[in-house]
């Protein structure tokens, strides 16, 4: 055995340097152009830029640390620092909550379940800009139909997009209609667990809900873990939706000036290019931060099954 | 007997309430869209409009430049997917199939560029692009992508791992090419991955908002989606059309999305049949 394998071995080195290195290398030729030019020269140039002062017209100026200072200063940067932490802390919980529980609904085998399952999914093919648009019509606070629907069981709703306070909570409820690719992927989690748990737990007597708490959900944790983390990365750069809602402004009382969008705002309104790679690298290490913080924690709740 | 069916009716009668709340939102898109302008405000609002009028769809091809935003957008994603789908493939099978000096390498750093955020490169390639005199048209949006992904590099890469060596073993022996290994065998085994990138990609590019906002400054090359803040721009919104418009939006979008899922099935069976 050891020695079929060993000439497997050397089989193998013999075949690199032959033909096939050669073309590995031309195949994959057009991708090694395309990362230098894309992502290494941006990101090395983003972060000269940073040192810069850099607007299109003069020449750049090196000027040291004196962007990351003055962001500091900057009060608009906190507001867009803040308004974006709390908007992904109030959307990212309820979107897993929200994801598992309409992922769990549609794998009991019901009648209709193909219907049901396209229901949930077709939001998430209408684009952001329009679903910015629409849910500025629905939650409009005289004719809108949310109030109206809260008007029939007795509630006053707010002014929703037009109140500081509400202004966040309406771009989570946009955010969440739009789940369908979230679901989709606990949908594949939940057909991976194997029915021998489920008969293993029923043996012992329990009850559909214990059965979801502790068999489901713990084995279900590595898809969670995986859409936490694409779903944060993807929240603290939250661009379109306040975009398109306040055409940049973040009105009302700020409370929707995003970090991307003042980041936006810094590099092409403001033509501030160098104060915007500055606010990008300060974005790029608070994403690495934070990743890296649930990868530490996440041996704590994530289950891999087979595991001991 | 009868608990399990009081269990299944409370099962049905709560999908449903959740089911029509995601609806709402789509259905008030469409309610609106047909609906004439004098119950556009009333209170409460009319849910199922009558008369129905078609007017709001003709006002919304027509307020604004809407064919030429169409054939922008079109070409925006039609380039661009092409672009992923002839750059992708050759890479992921170099990197999953061939064997040679700085591959793996190659593979990590692959991995490493997805973690950067787009805005960390989006002002130097501005100004990359800018300096190349391409900024204004579609141009810097659709190029890139004619040089890999590295999302749809790693998916295909997986694709690729997965196959048995003996497919290609068998073809060098008879003296094929690498090049007809790839173009003859490969790259036919992997159509329904290459499907799948091509939809991410064509839905990405169709739903792009700031990649265009960034790049383009000729409004006779915007795409649907920045068009259509032009409905916002007058002093009041006109809601009936826009409303229109993103329905027109939406639906390609949408029907695309079914076409290619039943291609897509069916291609992962077949390909498991021949495999």
């Amino acid at each position: 055995m050891k020695s079929v394998l060993l000439v497997n071995k050397i089989k193998a080195k013999k075949n690199i340097g032959s033909n096939r290195s050669k073309y590995g290398i031309i195949f994959a030729l057009p991708w090694i152009i395309g990362l230098c030019a894309f992502y290494f020269y941006p990101l090395l140039s983003s972060m000269y830029y940073s040192f810069t002062n850099y607007n299109i017209a003069g020449s750049s100026q090196f000027v040291g640390l004196t962007n990351y200072i003055q962001l500091l200063n900057d009060s608009m940067f906190w507001t867009g620092i803040s308004n974006t932490l709390i908007y992904a802390f109030m959307q990212l919980p309820l979107s897993v909550v929200l994801g598992v529980t309409i992922a769990l609904l549609l794998n009991i085998k019901i009648k209709g379940q193909g219907i049901f399952r396209t229901l949930f999914f077709i939001p998430s093919l209408v684009p952001a800009v329009a679903v910015a648009i629409l849910f500025q019509w629905l939650l409009e606070a005289q004719f809108g139909l949310v109030n109206y629907l809260l008007d029939i069981v007795g509630i006053t709703g707010p002014g929703w997009l037009g109140d500081p306070t509400w202004a966040k909570p309406s771009v989570v409820m946009m955010s969440l209609w739009i789940i369908g690719n979230t679901f989709l992927i606990y949908l594949a989690g939940l057909q991976d667990i194997s029915q021998e748990y489920y008969d293993a737990a029923e043996v012992d007597g329990a009850n559909p809900f214990r059965k979801i708490w502790h068999v489901t959900i713990p084995l279900l944790t590595p898809v969670i873990f995986f859409n936490v983390v694409v779903g944060l990365i993807n929240a603290l750069q939250e661009f379109t939706l306040p975009y398109t809602l306040t055409s940049g402004t973040g009105s009302p009382a700020d409370s929707l000036m995003f970090y991307s969008m003042y980041l936006y705002n810094n590099a092409f309104l403001y033509m501030r290019m160098g104060y915007a790679s500055a606010m990008a690298w300060i974005l790029f290490v608070l994403i690495m931060i934070i990743t890296l913080i649930i990868l530490k924690t996440s041996k704590r709740w994530v289950f891999y099954q087979g595991d001991k | 007997m009868k608990h399990r069916k009081f269990k299944r009716l409370l099962t049905y009668i709560f999908i449903s309430i959740a089911g029509i709340l995601f609806a709402l939102p789509f259905f008030w898109m469409i309610s609106t869209s047909i609906k004439p302008n004098v119950q556009l405000f009333t209170y409460p609002p009319v849910l199922i409009p009558n008369p129905l009028e078609w007017q709001h769809y003709f006002d919304a091809t027509t307020m604004i430049p809407f064919f030429t935003y169409f054939k922008n957008s079109l070409l925006y994603s039609g380039l661009s997917t092409l672009g992923v789908v002839v750059s992708c493939p050759i890479v992921a099978y170099s990197l999953a199939r061939l064997e040679w000096r700085g591959r793996d390498t190659l593979f990590i750093l692959t991995l490493a560029v997805m973690m950067i955020p787009f805005p960390v490169t989006m002002v130097p390639l501005f100004l990359l692009f800018s300096q190349l005199g391409l900024v204004g048209g579609l141009l810097p949006l659709i190029l890139p992508l004619w040089f890999g992904m590295p999302f749809f590099i790693f998916l295909l890469r997986q694709f690729f791992k997965q196959l048995p060596s003996s497919l290609e073993d068998a073809a060098r022996i008879d003296g094929c090419s690498e090049f007809g290994i790839f173009f003859k065998i490969m790259l036919p085994i992997c159509q329904p991955a290459i499907l799948t990138i091509a939809l991410f990609q064509f839905m990405f590019s169709w739903n792009d908002f700031l990649g265009p906002l960034i790049y383009l400054s000729d409004p006779s090359k915007y795409t649907l989606q920045i068009g259509l803040q032009q409905f916002q721009q007058t002093e009041s919104t006109a809601w009936g059309p826009l409303m229109a418009a993103s329905v027109l939006i939406a639906v390609p979008i949408i029907v695309l999305y079914f076409f290619v899922q039943k291609a897509f099935v069916q291609g992962i069976s077949l390909g498991s049949v021949k495999g």
